[in-house]
């Protein structure tokens, strides 16, 4: 018997949502099995995983809450990927984009009205996270450094410079000691839909992020050169495109887009800046599926932020209610990105088994 | 291969084929670029699998589902599109599936075994070089080496000659006869019809997926073949008008430029192009045309000399700068340089020139004029394609490179620098490719042409370089005696003043 794997020739769209249905139940299957060992009924725990998040109003709303930064991050990181560009910086550069729009929102709220001050914070936001997503970018262009490497390391950077300033020079006087910085005056805080946790400005800023950048991929210049570059960088050197000012353009969009969802975070729901990893429960990981999923496609980024947000919320409820460890969500997380991008390398190759084999060579008679 | 038939998305690329080849014989494959003879050797290959029909060997039924299964069985390819892996030297890659590697220090004796074999079968190259540093023809050695290096029963070349020189091509085909004494079998895909006239037993000719005719090649001349394929009269000697030259439009002065690993592979060379010329550039390829092209196209750096166009100073500004200048560029590897393959042709139709005011206004793409711009491309060039909303890596080799000369030409360059333009055409297109460089070159455009196929050269060329190791052995017109020496030009043993 041979076991062998050959190139699939044809795609259709049908295939690819064949592919994409069938490692979602793979990975669900497999994620099952994880909560058979903790001794819990799988379907139990992962009806209740979705019951938790779409099965009632409140569920809903927090999941709607949750998919706000990762809808933003995730439209930011599919241009980013679509020029083979490997942000997995987006955490840093969310929080770079909460520290910033912090600063804008504590020193300058108190004097100005919300409709200032607000896209002021925003606008600080995107700068901080531009500025955390260029660096990377610009040591890969001059110095031919992995960026895979260097936005990861930028993180941990980031996460490390919140910390010195929340326990440091920022440290809150209101706050009796606690590593807190003070609450963001009443005019530099977001408004929530009654009744929610929605911070509705942030939402429609996602949206139009979403429906910007799809303009920008498929009906502008740029885009254009942005999916040359991705598709060949040769080809794109030769056509003239500056791979310089590209790649530093995506990932002042891509960074600052991460910073839009930083400072969202905290104006919306935080008011304050604490440590790392409350302001961001890992959205910034948690996009580089969404933006997979959704195949690089902007308008496929909402649906499948919504989806992750479903689960991050829906594995909050059954932690708390089964008693289950604190990483089963990120458990979850990742058993589902691998059946994805299994799943993916299974839609362009398929798998041919042989039971009988001889083997054969051509003989010529001389 | 009995009843092989291969449908890409419904529309047939072969249809029905019954093909039967012998122990000690050539074959010779023709046709039309898209008739479907690359597609047909990559089922034989084990790349593709037919829709329909089955592989025979030695009249026992195979299925040939990879190329690592069809080397195992003794069948070796030579692609049209080289498929070598660029970050890997020469050898590594001619090493790979290669199965005598020992398992110990096998650098060393691949390595041996390589330059002994190159030397052998007069196919140089530097084992030790990576694959991006090396030109076309020196890739296509490499290709070429790596087929015979693991000595394949079955032995197919799809188009192995399109960027070698007549003295490379000449020493492959006594390789291959020797291998056909011997017994093995060979299948020859070449556009070339003196190729396959002078080597090839029997030829089939395909058209539109389809068989429609076989002739042994003592029975027929080229014309006949020409007719098969096309089906029409095709004529090899185009009528070239002697036209004096115009105003200079090209002005290259004393130009140094390195190779990629930082010794100079153009030596202080200079030139002048004029309108209503085209000058050729011969010479065996990797020395230095690769490197002088793209010095002129901005894509490398000058270390010394420069380059104007219609007197206004090009060295070393962006490629975009030049192209907006004038120049326009036909790259010698098509597929790496000249399109991305995953977009669709009409995308790919507009590269280089989306930035002009008629494909993007306000920086936004204006989608109907790209896409009329690319059916218009289609159609002249008859590129062969079922739409143009196709991803470009889905055409035949040849309709990629019409797709791409139809976009560098149609924008009338002031220069037109084309590196084998003609490579891997069919004789159709050829001619027709021809007959648009002598239409440039009668409207006042300037060409630079840089071929190993001297009689393409000679055919179309006012003035002729020869270049060597970076160096012009000389420029002669194209009527000039000294011509008869141009071998030994090429060769490096003879130098000729300019006058
Ligand atoms: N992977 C593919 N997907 C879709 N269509 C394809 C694919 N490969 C080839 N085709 C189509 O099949 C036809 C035959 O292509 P093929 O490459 O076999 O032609 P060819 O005879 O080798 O031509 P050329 O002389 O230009 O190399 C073409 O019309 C091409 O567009
Ligand atoms: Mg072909």
């Amino acid at each position: 018997m041979k076991i062998r794997i050959i190139d699939r020739e044809k795609i259709t769209p049908g295939d690819q949502v064949l592919a994409l249905v069938f490692s979602v139940l793979a990975g669900l299957f497999v994620i099952g099995l994880i909560f058979l060992a903790f001794g819990v009924n799988p379907f139990f725990a992962i009806g209740k995983i979705f019951a938790g998040s779409f099965g009632s109003i409140y569920g809903f709303k927090e999941t709607v809450t949750k998919a706000i930064p990762l809808i933003l991050i995730g439209v930011g990181l599919a241009i980013a990927f679509r020029a083979k560009f490997w942000n997995i910086g987006a955490e840093g550069q969310l929080l770079m984009g909460a520290i910033f729009g912090t600063w804008v929102g504590l020193n300058w709220g108190p004097h100005l009205p919300a409709p200032v001050i607000i896209p002021l914070m925003f606008l600080a936001g995107f700068i901080g996270g531009a500025i955390w997503g260029l660096i990377p970018a610009f040591f890969k262009i001059k110095f031919a450094i992995n960026e895979v490497i260097s936005t990861l390391m930028m993180n941990y950077i980031c996460a490390e410079i919140l910390i010195f300033l929340i326990v440091g020079p920022w440290k809150g006087k209101t706050k009796f000691g606690f590593p807190y910085t003070d609450d963001l005056p009443a005019s530099a805080i977001l408004a929530l839909i009654p009744g929610s946790r929605i911070h509705y400005f942030t939402l429609g800023l996602a949206l139009l992020t979403v429906l910007v950048l799809w303009m920008v991929i498929y009906k502008t210049r740029f885009g254009y050169e942005v999916r040359e570059i991705g598709e060949n960088p040769e080809a794109a050197r030769y056509a003239g495109i500056d791979f310089f000012k590209t790649t530093l353009i995506i990932m002042a969009i891509s960074g600052g887009v991460a910073g839009f969802a930083g400072i969202g975070e905290v104006a919306g729901l935080h008011h304050y800046l604490s440590y790392p990893d409350s302001i961001s429960s890992g959205y910034g990981f948690t996009a580089i599926i969404v933006a997979w999923l959704a195949k690089l496609n902007p308008f496929f980024v909402i649906i499948a932020g919504i989806f992750f947000a479903g689960i991050l919320v829906g594995g909050d409820a059954i932690q708390i209610s089964l008693g289950l460890p604190a990483a089963t969500v990120e458990i979850f997380n990742g058993t589902l990105l691998v059946f994805l991008i299994m799943g993916d390398y299974f839609l362009k190759h398929k798998i041919r088994i042989d039971f009988h084999v001889r083997p054969r060579t051509i003989k010529h008679e001389t | 291969m009995a009843g092989i038939s291969k449908f890409f998305h419904g529309i047939p690329a072969n249809r029905d084929i019954n093909l039967t080849i012998e122990a000690g014989e050539i074959l010779g494959l023709l046709g039309e670029n898209g008739a479907g003879k690359t597609t047909l050797m990559n089922i034989l290959y084990g790349l593709y699998q037919p829709d329909t029909g089955e592989i025979r060997i030695n009249s026992e039924v195979v299925r040939i589902t990879s190329p690592l299964e069809s080397i195992n069985m003794g069948i070796g390819m030579v692609h049209q599109h080289f498929m070598l892996v660029d970050n890997h030297s020469a050898a590594e890659n001619i090493a790979l599936g290669y199965k005598k590697v020992p398992f110990f220090f096998p650098q060393k004796k691949i390595k041996e075994d390589i330059v002994a074999f190159s030397k052998k079968f007069n196919l140089e190259i530097d084992p030790l070089k990576k694959i991006w540093q090396l030109s076309a023809g020196e890739q296509q050695r490499v290709e070429i080496i790596k087929a015979l290096f693991n000595g394949a029963d079955l032995l197919i070349l799809d188009e192995p000659t399109s960027v070698l020189t007549p003295q490379e091509a000449k020493d492959l085909f006594r390789v291959l006869r020797d291998m056909k004494r011997a017994g093995h079998l060979i299948i020859l895909i070449s556009h070339k019809l003196d190729e396959i006239m002078d080597l090839c037993d029997r030829v089939t000719v395909l058209q539109k997926g389809q068989i429609v005719g076989h002739a042994d090649t003592v029975d027929v001349d080229k014309k006949t073949l020409a007719r098969m394929m096309v089906g029409r009269d095709v004529i090899f000697d185009i009528q070239r008008d002697k036209i004096p030259p115009g105003s200079r439009v090209l002005h290259v002065s004393a130009v140094t430029v390195n190779s990629d690993k930082g010794y100079p592979a153009v030596k202080g060379v200079s030139f002048d192009i004029h309108k209503n010329e085209i000058f050729g550039i011969a010479g065996v390829s990797g020395n230095g045309q690769r490197e002088l092209v793209e010095a002129i196209t901005g894509l490398r750096k000058l270390v010394a000399g420069s380059i104007s166009v219609n007197d206004k100073d090009i060295t070393n500004q962006s490629p975009r700068k030049i192209y907006n200048s004038g120049v326009s560029h036909v790259p010698e590897e098509r597929i790496k340089f000249g399109i991305a393959p995953g977009l669709y042709l009409y995308e790919n139709s507009i590269l280089k020139q989306h930035h002009l005011e008629q494909y993007s206004k306000n920086s936004l793409l204006a989608y109907g004029s790209i896409k009329s711009h690319a059916k218009s491309l289609v159609d002249a060039f008859q590129v062969l394609t079922p739409s143009i909303y196709v991803q470009t890596k889905d055409l035949s080799g040849g309709n990629i490179q019409k797709l791409i000369l139809g976009r560098e030409i149609s924008h009338d360059p002031a220069l037109l620098v084309a590196a084998h333009p003609t490579y891997g055409l069919d004789v159709g297109a050829t001619e027709y490719l021809r007959k648009q460089l002598l239409k440039q070159r009668k409207a006042g455009g300037a060409v630079l042409l840089v071929s190993e196929d001297l009689e393409e050269i000679f055919e179309l060329c006012d003035r002729i370089a020869i270049i060597f190791q970076g160096e012009f052995m000389g420029i002669l017109n194209s009527d000039d005696p000294q011509m008869e020496d141009i071998g030994l030009m090429m060769a490096g043993s003879l130098r000729i003043k300019s006058t």
